[in-house]
C-alpha cells in the first residue's frame, strides 16, 4: 500500500489528514477510540502460540547473531561512571572477546550525562545514525517517570543530542495520557522530536516510550502506540526498565499489530523496542518469531526493531559458543560487560 | 537465508514402538479379528504404519458378551470411589505417554503434532481426570437419587479427534457404571489401540472396555447387537440418521453428536485482530475436520473487506506440511476419500459463482492436502454455505443487522456451534440468546472443556457430551426392581490397587 499519498506527507500533516483536525483532546479521542479493542484472552493465546514455534539448526544460527546486532546494549544506573560507559562500550564493539566474528549490538543506551563518554569511546567506531558501526541512545525527557516541566524536558533532549546522541530514548507523560489528555502526550512528543534537530538540520531518531506497565491495559497500548506514532515517533518501546511488568510478549504483539496496520494505511515503517526484562535467547527468539509473522521479516533489522537489553547479550553469547562448539560454556566464559 | 523458512523441527518417533499387526482388545486381552484386516496409513505419507484387525459378526457378539459380563460381574458392583481411581489412574497413564500418543495421533491421522500435543491428549487425560471426579457424586448428576447406569454402551467414534472422542465417550459411560464396546473410525485405530494397552497397564477389569476395529459394517453389526442397552455415536449425519432408525423400537438410549455448519459472526465494534485469529481458529483447526468448525464466517459489511484482507494475510502465515514438524499448522487431509469430497464441494463452489481464494502453499507430493481456501460473495443458497465440507474451507457471508446475522446463522438444518465477536457484552448475550446451536463461544472458537456441555440442535444430533450434563446419557433415574443401583454396590470392597500397576500410582503433575 505504499501508494498511499499519506507515505508522502509530513508526519503533522499525516496526522492533521488522519485525525481530521487540529490534535486537541476531543479529536484524539475520537480517532483513538474509533480504533478496534484487543480482546486480552485473545492477544495472549496469540502471543503464546507464538512462543511455541521452535526454532532450530541453521534458523536458530540465524536468529543468534540477528538478536545481537538489534540489541541496544544498556546501563541506566544512578552508579554510572565514564569507566563503566568505557567498559560498555568495548563489550558492544567486541561482544565476544573470543570470536571477532561476533557481530556488534545496535546501539548502546546511556543517561544523557553519559553520552559524551560514550560517543568518545567507540571514537571512529561510532555509527552516528549509520548503519556502520554503533549508535548512541539517550534516555531523555526526565526518564523515567518524565515528571518535569516541558522546557526541563526539551533541554534533556537538547544537552543529550548536542553530546552526540544519536537516538533519543523518550517517556510519555502517562498521567496525561491516564487523564485523557492525548493533545498534551501529542504535543509533548511534537516538541521533543523538533527538540533533537541537529545544527545541520538532520533529526535525532526518536524513540517513544509508553511504559506499557502503567498504561495496564492492552487497549490503552494500542492507543498510546498510535498516538506516538502520529506524533512523529520513528519507533515505539514499550518500557523504560524501571517499572514491572516491562516488555511482554503480548503487549510487544499488540504494537507490532499497530505498526503493521500502520504501514498498510501510510507506507510509512515505524519501529518496535521492547525492553526490559527479556533476559534469554530463548525468550528473545519468540520476539523474533513474533515480529516475522506479525510484520514481516523485513522488521528483523536494526533500524525496525531493538532491544532494549543489558543481560539478554551474555545469554545469547553462550548460546552462540554453544552452537559452535556443541558444548555449554559458563558464564565465566563470557565478559559481564 | 529466509528466517520464516524455519529450518525443520521434526518431533521424534523414537518413543514409539508400534506393532505391525494390532487385533482386537476383547475381554481384557488382543486377539487376532475373524474378519478381513486392512492396512492404517500415514495420510501424509500414504505409507503403511500397521496392520488392524476387522471384527466381524462372532467377534462383535464376543465383544459385547464380554462387556455384559464384566458388568454384571464386576463393574456394576463396584462402588463410585473404586470406579474414580481406576479412571484417575487412567488419566495419570495417559499423561505419563502423552508424547507417544502425540506422535501416534499425529502419524495416524495426519493433524499437526502442536495440535495433538497441546489440545488433543491433554483433553483426554482432563476427560478422564473430570469423570474421575463424578464416579462417586452421580446422586448429583441432575438425574435424581441414586441412579443406574445402563449396562453395556456401544459408542462409534469419527476420525477427525481419534483419541479424544474415545475420552468423551469412555470416561463418562464408565464413570456412570457402564461397560463399553468401542469402535473406532476406520481410517484412526491407532491411538485407541494403544489406549487398550494403558488399560491393561492400569489393570482396568477385562472386559470393562473392548475395542473392536473395522470399516462400517463392524459398527453397523455393533449399533444393531440386541445385547447393547445404550448406543453413542459421533460422525456424519446421514450415518446418524441411519442409526436412529435401526435404534427406533428397541429400548436402547441413544445419543448423536452430528456434523454442523458453525456461524462465526464478526460484529464491526469486534476486536479485529483477534477475530481474524478467531476466524482461522475456527475453520483451520485440525484441518476443519471440526463439527463444530466456525465453517460460515458472518461478517458485518462496513467492515467485510478489512477482515478479508487481514483474514488473508494471515493465512500467508500458516504452515502447510509435515505433520510431525513442530512449527506446522496446517497438516494432511485424513484420507483419500475426505480430500475428494472437499475438492468436490470446493469446486461446486466455485461453478455455483463465489469467489475462490487459497493461501499460496506449497503442496507436498505424496499424502492428501488441501490449501487452506476461503470463498467470498458466497450466497444462503450455495451448497458451499448449507453442506458441511469438513475440510479447511470458510463461506464468508455478509450481514448488516444483528437481526440479519440471527437470521442468517439460524437459516441452516445444522445446528451445533456459532460465535460471535463483539467488545459489547450486552450484545453478544443478546445474539447468543436467539442463536439455536448447542455451543456458543464469546469472543473465541473452538475451546473444549470437559466440564462444559456439548451438544446440537436438529440435524447435529441429540444429547450432551461433556460436563454433568454428559452423565445424563449413562445413566437413568428409576431404580426398577432388579435393576441394579450404583450406591447400592457402594459396600463392595475391591480395590483397583495392584501391584502389577505400580507405575500408576505416581503422582501426575
Amino acid at each position: 500500500m505504499t501508494s498511499s499519498p499519506l507515505a508522502t506527507y509530513q508526519p503533522d500533516q499525516r496526522a492533521l489528514a488522519l485525525i481530521g483536525g487540529e490534535a486537541t483532546d476531543a479529536n484524539l479521542r475520537r480517532y483513538l477510540h474509533g480504533i478496534p479493542g484487543i480482546d486480552a484472552v485473545g492477544l495472549e493465546a496469540r502471543a503464546a502460540d507464538l512462543g511455541t514455534r521452535s526454532i532450530k539448526t541453521s534458523s536458530k544460527r540465524w536468529a543468534i547473531d540477528t538478536i545481537i546486532g538489534l540489541i541496544d546494549l544498556t546501563t541506566l544506573e544512578g552508579a554510572d561512571t565514564p569507566g563503566k560507559v568505557r567498559s560498555l562500550v568495548a563489550k558492544a564493539l567486541v561482544p565476544d572477546a573470543g570470536d571477532p566474528g561476533c557481530p556488534r549490538v545496535a546501539a548502546v543506551c546511556v543517561y544523557g550525562d553519559m553520552v559524551g563518554s560514550a560517543v568518545a569511546a567507540l571514537g571512529s567506531a561510532h555509527a552516528a545514525g549509520g548503519t556502520e558501526g554503533v549508535n548512541v541512545a539517550a534516555v531523555a525527557t526526565a526518564f523515567p517517570s518524565g515528571r518535569a516541566s516541558l522546557a526541563v524536558k526539551l533541554a534533556d533532549v537538547r544537552d543529550a543530542v548536542t553530546a552526540g546522541a544519536d537516538e533519543i530514548d523518550m517517556v510519555i507523560d502517562r498521567g496525561a495520557f491516564l487523564a485523557g489528555r492525548f493533545g498534551q502526550v501529542y504535543d509533548e512528543i511534537v516538541a521533543v522530536k523538533e527538540a533533537g534537530r541537529r545544527a545541520d538540520g538532520t533529526l535525532a531518531h526518536l524513540k517513544v516510550i509508553l511504559e506499557t506497565g502503567e498504561l495496564n491495559t492492552y487497549d490503552n497500548v494500542r492507543r498510546a502506540s498510535w498516538l506516538a506514532i502520529l506524533a512523529g515517533g520513528d519507533f515505539i518501546k514499550t518500557s523504560t526498565g524501571k517499572v514491572a511488568p516491562a516488555a511482554t510478549l503480548p503487549v510487544t504483539l499488540s504494537m507490532l499489530e499497530v505498526v503493521r496496520d500502520w504501514h498498510r494505511l501510510t507506507g510509512v515503517r515505524i519501529g518496535v523496542k521492547p525492553a526490559g526484562g527479556i533476559r534469554t535467547s530463548k525468550d528473545a527468539i519468540k520476539y523474533l518469531v513474533t515480529v516475522a509473522e506479525t510484520v514481516g521479516e523485513e522488521w528483523l533489522s536494526p533500524h525496525l526493531f531493538r532491544f532494549g537489553a543489558s543481560s539478554l547479550l551474555n545469554d545469547v553469547l553462550q548460546q552462540r559458543q554453544k552452537m559452535t562448539t556443541g558444548h555449554y560454556s559458563g558464564p565465566d566464559y563470557v565478559t559481564i560487560d | 537465508m529466509k528466517f520464516l523458512d524455519y529450518a525443520p523441527a521434526p518431533e521424534s518417533q523414537a518413543l514409539l514402538d508400534l506393532k505391525s499387526d494390532y487385533g482386537l482388545f476383547i475381554n481384557g486381552d488382543f486377539t487376532a479379528g475373524r474378519g478381513t484386516p486392512f492396512a492404517t496409513i500415514n495420510p501424509a505419507t500414504e505409507q503403511r504404519i500397521a496392520m488392524i484387525a476387522t471384527a466381524n459378526e462372532a467377534d462383535v457378539d464376543a465383544a459385547v458378551s464380554a462387556a455384559r459380563h464384566a458388568y454384571d460381574g464386576v463393574w456394576s458392583r463396584l462402588s463410585g470411589s473404586d470406579r474414580g481411581k481406576y479412571l484417575f489412574r487412567i488419566a495419570r497413564l495417559v499423561q505419563e505417554r502423552a508424547r507417544e500418543l502425540a506422535v501416534a495421533e499425529t502419524l495416524d491421522n495426519g493433524k499437526p503434532i502442536k495440535e495433538s500435543r497441546d489440545v488433543d491428549i491433554p483433553l483426554v487425560a482432563a476427560w478422564f481426570f473430570y469423570y474421575a471426579g463424578w464416579a462417586d457424586k452421580l446422586d448429583h448428576a441432575g438425574v435424581g437419587p441414586n441412579p443406574a447406569s445402563l449396562g453395556v454402551a456401544a459408542q462409534v467414534i469419527p476420525w477427525n479427534f481419534p483419541l479424544m472422542m474415545l475420552a468423551w465417550k469412555i470416561a463418562p459411560a464408565l464413570a456412570a457404571g457402564n461397560t463399553v464396546v468401542l469402535k473406532p473410525a476406520e481410517t484412526t485405530s491407532l491411538t485407541a489401540l494403544l489406549f487398550a494397552e494403558i488399560l491393561q497397564q492400569a489393570d482396568l477389569p477385562a472386559g470393562v472396555v473392548n475395542i473392536i476395529t473395522g470399516d462400517g459394517r463392524t459398527g453397523h453389526t455393533l449399533v444393531n447387537h440386541p445385547g447393547v442397552n445404550k448406543v453413542a455415536f459421533t460422525g456424519s449425519t446421514s450415518v446418524g440418521r441411519a442409526i436412529a432408525r435401526s435404534v427406533a423400537g428397541t429400548d436402547k438410549k441413544l445419543s448423536l453428536e452430528l456434523g454442523g455448519k458453525g456461524a462465526n459472526i464478526v460484529f464491526d465494534d469486534a476486536p479485529i485482530d483477534q477475530a481474524v485469529e478467531g476466524i482461522v481458529r475456527g475453520i483451520f483447526f485440525n484441518q476443519g475436520h471440526v463439527c463444530c468448525a466456525g465453517s460460515r464466517l458472518l461478517v458485518q459489511e462496513s467492515i467485510h473487506d478489512d477482515v478479508i484482507d487481514r483474514l488473508k494475510r494471515r493465512m500467508q502465515t500458516l504452515r502447510l506440511g509435515d505433520p510431525l514438524d513442530k512449527n506446522t499448522d496446517i497438516g494432511a487431509i485424513n484420507s483419500a476419500e475426505q480430500l475428494a469430497r472437499i475438492r468436490e464441494l470446493s469446486d461446486r463452489g466455485q461453478q455455483e459463482g463465489a469467489e475462490r481464494w487459497s493461501a499460496d502453499c506449497e503442496i507436498p507430493a505424496n499424502g492428501f492436502w488441501f490449501a487452506p481456501t476461503i470463498f467470498t460473495n458466497v450466497a444462503t443458497s450455495h451448497r458451499i454455505a448449507r453442506d458441511e465440507i469438513f475440510g479447511p474451507v470458510l463461506s464468508v457471508l455478509s450481514f448488516r443487522t444483528p437481526a440479519e446475522a440471527i437470521a442468517k446463522a439460524n437459516n441452516t438444518p445444522y445446528g451445533l456451534s456459532a460465535g460471535i465477536w463483539s467488545d459489547k457484552g450486552s450484545r453478544i448475550l443478546a445474539v447468543a440468546d436467539k442463536l439455536r446451536a448447542g455451543v456458543i463461544w464469546a469472543n473465541t472458537f473452538n475451546q473444549f472443556d470437559p466440564s462444559s456441555p456439548f451438544g446440537g440442535y436438529k440435524e447435529s444430533g441429540y444429547g450432551r457430551e461433556g460436563g454433568r450434563h454428559g452423565l445424563a446419557a449413562y445413566l437413568k433415574p428409576a431404580v426398577r426392581s432388579g435393576a441394579r443401583s450404583i450406591s447400592a454396590a457402594a459396600d463392595h470392597t475391591t480395590t483397583p490397587v495392584s501391584k502389577k500397576s505400580a507405575p500408576a500410582q505416581k503422582a501426575a503433575k
